[in-house]
């Protein structure tokens, strides 16, 4: 043998390390950027960092490729050719930002509705909401409404808080799992992380989801449910539950309103709360049989048995509740088939929840005090914890689905306690705690308050005295009246139709919607570029950010180029979307690790920024001084000076002048290097009393208040009954000044149910299902994401294309052979794909990952990239109208209570394609492309290596 | 295996070239002066044009020499130090042949034993592989000196030879394909086996790693059709074998005969060899559902 | 150096839990940007944004459907890269000497500059677990971060493998195999580890701990006393109800 030669095994890994905050998705992991030679040479996940502890996703790792992506932008952009074109000059940033203020401030002064401005999944809603408030226009919104709305407002209406950015499994003492329809969600790494360690602790997981991949490949349970009949299934179970008794009555009579009586008299308040003198909901207390104010002293409350006033019955909620779901409609038998599921396998999993939730209760030795001042030695915990996003939340049943989905863990009596699901500050906050939606516009001034909020009752809707809507999306109207996050799926469609009205410019940051964001993305493309009779486009202005050539660059008139994520200064805040944990209250920061330089063009500004100096530009009151100078700098400034309420700014950490205030305190003028020290982030820990039962938790209640997450203690208690709903349900049976329109009567009293209910989703009804017999839908692939992981080098190798799935059932049936393309139709239109067969799959499910197609020339990529040859996007064959049902009325393919995109509702039929070509369709002719095309070789680090 | 022409060329060339060259040094005859210029310049042309293909088939040809480094181990490295051997300890019977009609039997002997071992290393640097169940198996040297041999004999005008070998030849084509198509059966090698999974179930890829192309694809999984691949391996055997020693043994020995042999010969090596590496499925492919 | 050491100080390697891993590539492309800036050449892309990409990588994940005879199929994503085996047919087979593995710890290198970028150590290796350069033409592998892992530079606990650091399943076990009381070691004779292709007599030191069995639950009634009805009694469920609730 001869020798081994020498290595280094010592190298020096970089120059420095600089900590920030990662942008690749919405997870905002905390990330290590090593530079070298002033550029990035590796990142790596911050081990300190309460999201991801080090680790990072593969986004995160080929953050390096986006951020040096040849698809950036370089300058600001104007149009030059027709839209859609793709055709830009360079301009300058003055140029750009006096273009904008040009077309921006007749609006304000005449008319401020005309300007429609709507956001992606960004993180500074609190930034761009109150810009728009300022600005006095109604029409703002972030994109939750084609989102996951139906999750969030379920929750919030339910509980107080829903999962997704809201609350996590207590990943360390759960002992079974049960995730519903979920590939990756907002929090990738921590539930994998939560995965992997339930994993190592062998508990159990439960996977709900047509297709079995990702975490459902894991699950040690599969149950391959139809698409759109989860409700079913989970009012099923809870039927099992309740004739088991398997349910936690003291948990249920001490927090949740399963006591208050419900009107039983036929009138305007049948279905409404009975109520005290001081407008308490009031309960039966067993000791006396009388009803009294819930909280009153030492009650308590009967969940068994009614009053009879008057020859009338006022039954407790609880009994509602049981009366309805162990009637035999939910008995498994009655649903099985619906659900595509056999009974037996929904008794065993009814049983198993029962097991773990009630023999295998978890106690925690530490005291705690309730918001009635009792106090308790221990807190006991059923360590069942769900987890659920858009596979329940995107059908137009999402709402009630994911209220079921609630329910079915209060009763078990897992919510926020040990090895159940727990919230993350500023969570729980219940409807009650969060503001009104608000739209009452006059020029020249800002809106009446805060745009998007949680209705309780007809009169927050936002209509106009001619009872049309306030809003161009139409959100908080009959149609969809809670729907909390406006709808941004409608805004380029009513626009186009000019319904409610019309508008002048139409405004977007990072959505990509002439592409993947939208439904029925060909007619979308053609709402963007239709002119009027005099040859002027029916949407006559379009302002827009990106930091990447995107598809929706091309629709755009003015661009205003974006930095990417390492470039700029961005703040997760407390006031928006922050990264606390269940256990801990928590915001980050990110910093310009590396400079924004974009040699030879006019370079690119963080949107931010851009935004604050366009307010200040207009006069936006909050962002010029008296003098007429700009309040701040830049959103630096902002993060750091920026009071929402006295002492309370978008960063909770270091404040008040010597640093040591957390959540209040005095701007800190050194308080961004604080934060930049520390890893990027700011982190308080929950006292240990405060850590479970939040809602009803006093020493939590005090800590929030003294963080400043809320200014005074608002406990409450959880909804099994959600009375707002009642309150539409009685509009529409007549009762109330406010009244819907004729048409939506029925559908509100149905599908606004103050007990979950299910209905088949509305696409079905529509359609012959012999016609369209499979339900189609998408996933998030976990290594790219949405439209824009196409540009990275690395990830489009990963996912260069996306073959529709079909079953072992739909591949015999139709011959398919590997290498197959097949036509797929829905009511709405025809695309051609290619298939492929996955047996782990519900028999009448197809799917495909999500946004891997691409149009030509978008991204700096080739035009015969794979992703524009033979990837494909299934939103041409979703519309965002139902089908026609010849009563002349445009009905939204949309949840009915939020107004939530159902993107999972479709319903398509596959055909073998000829052989031959093998091109997907439709193929839209190609956009030029502003920033050229990328090099044919990337060797990243090349320089550093040999 | 992907047959990459160069490889497919290599191979041929160099086996015709040692072929010959052992027949010459072996003394089967002894061309001098011009007729034998010509011989020993097809001779050493072969497998030189052989060896310089197999260079270029190297990313770095310019390190070539390093591949002489490490014949205690491998059958690569012993192909370089033997050809390179070979054709060393083959000069001097060559030059004394051609240039003083003097023959230097022991150098061609034992020159000969190299070009033999040559083309043996060549043929182990496929049958050791074991991850290409196919190669990895007796036949293949077989198959190898078979060809080299029979080759070499026709090129050297040795008829008799030739006949009996291109006989032994056609037999062995026909034994590496019997043995062959069975090979990766016998090799137990299964996706169950490439992933440990059988114990759950039958495997199947349901994605690949990446959408995108990558070198295991494009080198080691290539897809024959069946057809094709029969209709490959009758022209193989035809052409290799069987027609080349018809003609040996129906026409009348003439330059025209041979030249009629060799062209056949020719096409049916080309053949046989495209499907050697054709045919040769790598386990590797079981871990991307094709083989 | 293409014969191998007779035996190795330790063995060091990796045990990947196939019971864990969701599938999301986090260990590919942390890889690909650890050694892309790190041991010997970048590994390179071609056609970077165009119609044929086609880049290096150390590390795949394959996702494999895998159907029983009864019930239900499952998918199991499966990352993949090199074994590190003690008899490594890649070394042997390599004519200079570029291909090694290493006395200490078993780590299976190539020397780069020693390379010709001949293929043949890839054509040896059963497991794809070796691929070329598209640029510099020289055979690229898991080097099991050998620049990490015993990097004084970087702080102690980081001293992992780049894969195995950003796992977010923890799916990724780094350790020595060769020492019975390893915690890797530990792992695979509980969990029984398995070897990839035990036919080829590789003998990786990379182990794969199979999925736990799945769908247990099944629709038996092992569990059926757990929801046995409460309402036997005459006055059904509300008379439990309120029995119950006299209770708390
Ligand atoms: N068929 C189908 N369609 C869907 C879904 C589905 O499940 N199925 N899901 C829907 C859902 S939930 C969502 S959230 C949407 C997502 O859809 P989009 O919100 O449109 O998502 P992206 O494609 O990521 O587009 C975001 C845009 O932001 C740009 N961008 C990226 N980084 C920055 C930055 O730092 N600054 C600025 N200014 N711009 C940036 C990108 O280049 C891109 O053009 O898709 C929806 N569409
Ligand atoms: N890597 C990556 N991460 C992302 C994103 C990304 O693009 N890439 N996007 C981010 C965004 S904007 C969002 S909104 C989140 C969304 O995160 P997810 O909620 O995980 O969203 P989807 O990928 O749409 O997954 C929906 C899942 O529901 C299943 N499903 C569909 N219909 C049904 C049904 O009726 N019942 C059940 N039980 N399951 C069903 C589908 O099979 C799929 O697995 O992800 C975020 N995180
Ligand atoms: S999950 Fe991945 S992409 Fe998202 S923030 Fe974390 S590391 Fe970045
Ligand atoms: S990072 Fe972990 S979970 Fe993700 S693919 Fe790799 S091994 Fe699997
Ligand atoms: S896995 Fe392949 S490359 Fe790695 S040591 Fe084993 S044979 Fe060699
Ligand atoms: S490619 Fe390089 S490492 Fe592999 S066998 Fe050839 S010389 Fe050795
Ligand atoms: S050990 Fe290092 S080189 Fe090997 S796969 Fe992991 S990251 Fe890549
Ligand atoms: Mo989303």
């Amino acid at each position: 043998m001869s020798r081994q030669p020498a290595l280094d095994l010592s190298p020096q890994v970089s120059d420095e390390i600089r900590k920030t905050t990662c942008y690749m998705c919405a997870c905002r992991c905390g990330i290590n950027v090593h530079l070298r030679d002033g550029k990035v040479s590796y990142i790596e996940g911050n081990r300190d960092h309460p999201v991801n502890r080090g680790v990072l996703c593969a986004k995160g790792s080929a953050g390096i490729m986006q951020h040096t992506s040849p698809a950036r932008l370089r300058a600001p952009l104007r149009r030059s050719g027709p839209r859609g074109s793709g055709e830009f000059e360079e301009i300058s940033w003055e140029e750009a930002l006096q273009t904008a203020v040009d077309w921006m401030k007749p609006l304000r002064e005449e008319a401020p509705e005309k300007l429609a401005f709507f956001t992606g999944r960004d993180q500074s809603q609190s930034l761009t909401g109150w810009w728009a408030q300022a600005f006095g226009t109604p029409n703002y919104a972030a994109h939750g409404g084609f989102c996951s709305v139906n999750m969030a407002a379920a929750g919030i209406y339910t509980m107080g808080g829903a999962f997704w950015e809201f609350g996590q499994p207590d990943w360390e003492r759960s002992k079974l799992f049960m995730i519903f329809g979920v590939a990756e969600d907002h929090d990738s790494n921590p539930i994998k992380m939560g995965i992997g360690r339930l994993k190592e602790r062998g508990a159990k997981v439960i996977g709900v989801n047509p297709v079995r991949s990702g975490y459902n490949a894991v699950a040690d349970e599969w149950v391959g449910i139809t698409p759109g009949t989860d409700g079913l299934f989970i009012l099923s179970l809870v039927h099992e539950l309740l004739r088991a008794g398997k349910i936690d009555l003291g948990y249920l009579s001490r927090y949740t309103n399963a006591g208050f009586l419900v009107n039983g008299g036929e009138g305007p308040e049948k279905g409404l709360f009975l109520r005290d003198g001081d407008g308490k909901p009031m309960v039966r207390d067993r000791r006396t049989g009388k009803p009294v104010a819930w909280d009153t002293e030492g009650v308590q409350p009967d969940l068994a048995n009614g009053i009879d006033e008057d020859g009338v019955t006022h039954m407790p909620v609880f009994r509602h509740l049981a009366d309805r779901y162990l009637s035999d409609d939910y008995a498994p038998e009655a649903v099985a088939e619906r659900c595509g599921l056999k009974p037996g396998r929904i008794r065993a999993i009814a049983a198993e929840l029962a097991r773990v939730a009630f023999e295998e209760e978890i106690v925690i030795d530490q005291p705690w005090t309730d918001f009635r001042g009792q106090k308790h030695d221990q807190m006991i915990g059923r360590p069942v914890s769900f987890h659920a996003m858009r596979g329940i939340s995107a059908h137009s049943n999402g709402f009630q689905t994911c209220r079921a989905l609630h329910m079915l863990q209060i009763l078990l009596g897992s919510v926020e306690v040990p090895g159940g699901f727990r919230f993350k500050p500023p969570y729980p906050k219940p409807p009650e705690a969060h503001p009104r939606p608000h739209g009452r516009v006059t020029p020249g001034a800002p809106l009446d308050g805060p745009h998007l909020g949680y209705p309780l009752g007809p009169e927050h809707l936002l209509l106009g005295d001619d009872g049309a809507a306030t809003r161009i999306d139409k959100a908080f109207t009959w149609e969809n009246p809670l729907s909390a996050h406006g709808m941004m799926h409608m805004v380029i469609s009513n626009a186009h139709a000019g319904d409610p009205y019309r508008i002048d410019t139409l405004f977007m940051y990072m959505a990509n919607m002439a592409w993947n964001s939208s439904m029925n993305t060909r007619a979308v493309i053609d709402m963007l570029t239709d002119t009027d009779e005099n040859g002027d486009y029916v949407i006559p202005r379009i302002i827009y950010s990106d930091s990447y050539s995107s598809e929706m660059v091309a629709y755009a008139d003015l661009i205003l180029p974006d930095t990417t994520y390492l470039e700029r200064h961005d703040c997760i805040s407390l006031l928006d979307r922050p990264i606390c944990e269940a256990d801990a209250l928590a915001d980050s920061i990110r910093w310009p690790v590396v400079e924004p330089e974009r040699p030879g063009h006019e370079g690119v500004r963080g949107f931010q920024s851009v935004l604050l100096d366009l307010g200040a530009r207009l006069g936006l009151p909050g962002m010029v001084n008296e003098d007429g100078s700009p309040t701040y700098r830049d959103y630096a400034d902002y993060m750091v000076n920026h009071q929402r309420r006295p002492g309370v700014g978008p960063l909770a950490g270091w404040r008040g002048e010597d640093g040591t205030g957390k959540g209040r305190g005095a701007p800190n003028p050194g308080q961004l290097k604080r934060y930049i020290e520390n890893g990027g982030f700011w982190i308080d820990h929950i006292p240990e009393e405060a850590q479970f039962f939040k809602p009803w938790n006093q020493a939590y209640q005090d800590w929030a208040v003294d963080r400043g997450l809320f200014d005074a203690p608002q406990p409450y208690l959880f909804n099994l009954y959600v009375e707002p709903l009642r309150k539409f349900q009685l509009a529409a049976e007549g009762h109330g000044e406010h009244q819907p329109p004729e048409h939506l009567r029925g559908r509100i009293r149905e599908n606004l149910d103050p007990l979950p209910v299910w209905y088949p989703p509305f696409e079905e009804d529509r359609i012959e299902s012999a016609d369209y017999p499979l339900h189609a839908l998408t996933q998030r692939p976990m290594a790219m994401y949405h439209s824009w992981g196409n540009q990275n080098a690395w990830l489009r190798q990963i996912h260069g294309v996306n073959p529709l799935y079909v079953s072992r059932k739909v591949w015999d049936a139709h011959g398919f052979r590997d290498g197959d393309w097949a036509w797929l139709s829905s009511a709405n239109g025809r695309i051609k794909i290619p298939v492929a067969l996955m047996e782990s799959l519900n028999d009448d499910t197809v799917w495909t990952w999500n946004a891997i197609g691409k149009r030509r020339g978008a991204w700096a990529l080739d035009e015969n990239a794979p992703e524009a040859t033979k990837g494909f996007l299934l939103n041409h064959l979703i519309s965002e109208l139902l089908p026609a049902r010849g009563d002349g009325l445009r009905w939204s393919n949309s949840d009915p209570v939020t107004g939530q995109a159902a993107w999972f509702d479709l319903r398509v039929r596959i055909e073998k394609a000829e052989t031959g070509d093998a091109t997907s369709q439709p193929a839209i002719p190609a956009q030029k492309s502003p920033v050229g095309r990328g090099p044919d070789m990337v060797a990243y680090g090349k320089e550093w290596t040999k | 295996m992907h047959p990459a022409p160069s490889l497919i060329i290599f191979t041929t060339l160099s086996g015709l070239g040692f072929g010959l060259l052992a027949w010459l040094g072996a003394g089967a005859l002894v061309p001098t002066g011009w007729v034998g210029f010509v011989f020993y310049a097809l001779g050493y042309g072969l497998a030189g044009a052989g060896l310089v293909t197999s260079a270029a088939h190297l990313g770095h040809p310019e390190r070539a020499l390093k591949a002489f480094t490490q014949w205690r181990t491998s059958w690569l490295s012993r192909e370089a130090v033997l050809s390179v051997g070979a054709l060393l300890l083959m000069a001097p019977h060559a030059a004394g042949s051609v240039f003083f009609a003097t023959p230097l039997p022991v150098f061609g002997w034992l020159g000969a034993v190299f070009c033999v071992a040559t083309v043996f290393a060549t043929s182990m640097i496929y049958a050791q592989i074991r991850a290409v169940p196919r190669w990895h198996h007796w036949t293949t040297p077989a198959l190898f000196l078979a060809f080299a041999l029979s080759g070499g004999a026709l090129l050297s005008g040795q008829i008799t030879a030739a006949a009996l070998l291109l006989a032994l030849l056609a037999v062995v084509m026909v034994l590496h394909w019997h043995f062959g198509d069975r090979r990766l059966a016998e090799a137990g090698s299964t996706p169950e086996t490439a992933t440990g999974l059988g114990f759950m179930g039958r495997v199947r890829l349901f994605e690949p790693p990446h959408t995108g192309a990558n070198y295991l694809l494009r080198e080691m999984v290539h897809v024959v059709g069946r057809k094709h691949a029969v209709k490959l391996r009758v022209i193989a055997l035809l052409g290799a074998a069987v027609l080349p020693a018809l003609v040996l043994a129906a026409l009348p020995a003439s330059h025209l005969a041979a030249g009629l042999a060799i062209a056949l010969h020719g096409v049916g090596l080309m053949a046989s060899r495209w499907l050697f590496f054709a045919e040769a499925e790598h386990v590797v492919g079981l871990y991307y559902g094709r083989r | 150096m293409t014969s191998l050491p007779e035996k190795t100080d330790k063995k060091l390697g990796l045990v990947i839990d196939l019971d864990t891993c969701v599938g999301c590539h986090a260990c590919v492309i942390s890889c690909k940007e650890w050694n892309t800036q790190g041991y010997g050449a970048p590994l390179a892309d071609m056609d970077a944004y165009g119609a044929h990409p086609e880049g290096s990588f150390l590390n795949r994940v394959h996702s494999f459907e895998v159907t029983p005879d009864e019930g239900p199929s499952a998918v199991v994503h499966f990352p993949k890269s090199c074994l590190h085996c003690e008899d490594a047919p890649c070394v042997t087979v390599c004519p200079t000497g570029a291909s090694y593995k290493r006395a200490e710890d078993g780590i299976v290198l190539v020397n780069e500059s020693d390379c010709i970028g001949c293929g043949l150590c890839a054509w040896a290796c059963p497991y794809g677990a070796r691929e070329m350069d598209p640029s510099e033409q020289v055979m690229k592998k898991c080097t099991l971060c050998v620049d990490r892992i015993y990097n004084d530079n970087i702080p102690e606990e980081d001293r992992v493998p780049s894969c195995v650091r950003t796992c977010p399943a923890g799916a990724r076990h780094f350790g020595d195999l060769g020492d019975p009381d390893s915690d890797v070691s530990r792992l695979v004779a509980e969990r029984g580890g398995m070897d990839l292709m035990p036919e080829q007599e590789t003998k990786p030191v990379n182990k794969y701990l199979p999925p736990r069995a799945k769908d247990g639950l099944g629709e038996t009634d092992v569990l059926a006393p757990y929801l046995d009805p409460v309402t036997e009694e005459a006055d059904g469920f509300v008379g439990w109800l309120d029995r119950a609730l006299s209770r708390i």
